[in-house]
């Protein structure tokens, strides 16, 4: 039996957070900057949820390097394709955190990149289609350590 | 830099065919947020945009910010109708853009 017993480790590991979330607090994080961004992508219109699915690891222990993928159901024909992606992070200094262009010759709506998350906080995924249509989902992910150095 | 890029492409594919294009080049990704010993902050300096292109057409881009992580990796996909060569690019915030290629048989 380690000296420090697994419940005071997991006390340790719940207060850890919470300073960690501060210091990204301090470094700017700010929700309203995403829902800015979030707005300026829609203008105005409303997106269409349940067409997109986003593969985020569900607790990251380190926000410097955390995989993402994400896949838009789309035929990705000529005449109907997603033309973009863009992901937006609600608990980093800087809201944008990719924007993805596609075409016809993409196949499949798809992409994967390695992320930096500053702290626990809301990964909205939004995209465009060519013929005008918007689709959103979002997907939650705890950070046990931030990763935009502050 | 030093480092060539990372490619991981197929050599070869029926026409029609679907491939997944893995990329990743070296890069520190400084965000700009953080400071040195000395409490200053170190300036900004990452890949802002990523290109693939075949035969000169633009088949994919990603503008990406510095909630990219370091030595940024990109993967994505490709509808191959013909044989052909991608090109890739990668621009730094100093202007600096680093090239890679990639030739496919399509049969």
């Amino acid at each position: 039996m380690s000296p420090i017993s697994r419940r005071g480790a997991l006390l340790l590991g719940a207060g850890l957070g919470i300073t960690l979330r501060d210091v990204a607090r301090e470094a700017g994080a700010t929700p309203a900057q995403a829902d800015a961004a979030i707005s300026k992508f829609t203008a105005g219109k409303t997106a269409e949820r349940g067409k997109i699915s986003i593969d985020l690891p569900e607790i990251a222990e380190n926000g410097n390097t955390v995989p993402m993928s994400v896949v838009v159901n789309s035929p990705m024909t000529a005449d109907d394709y997603v033309s973009e992606i863009f992901v937006v992070g609600d608990a980093n200094p800087n809201a944008a955190i990719v924007r993805f262009h596609l075409t016809p010759m993409s196949g499949r709506a798809e992409a994967a990149t390695r992320i930096r998350l500053g702290g626990t906080g809301t990964v909205t995924v939004l995209a465009k289609t060519s013929t005008g249509k918007l689709y959103a989902d979002s997907k939650t992910v705890k950070v046990t350590v931030g990763g935009c150095g502050g | 830099m030093a480092d060539k890029p990372r490619l991981r492409i197929p050599s070869e594919a029926k026409k029609g065919d679907i491939i997944a294009i893995k990329t990743l080049v070296a890069h520190p990704m400084e965000t700009g947020f953080r400071k040195d010993e000395q409490g200053k902050p170190i300036p900004r300096k990452i890949i802002n945009t990523f290109v693939c292109s075949f035969g000169g057409r633009e088949v994919f881009r990603a503008d990406l910010e510095p909630a990219i992580a370091a030595n940024p990796y990109i993967e994505f996909t490709v509808k191959v109708a013909e044989s052909g060569t991608f090109t890739f690019s990668w621009t730094d915030d100093d202007g600096t853009v680093t090239t890679a290629e990639h030739s496919i048989t399509v049969s």
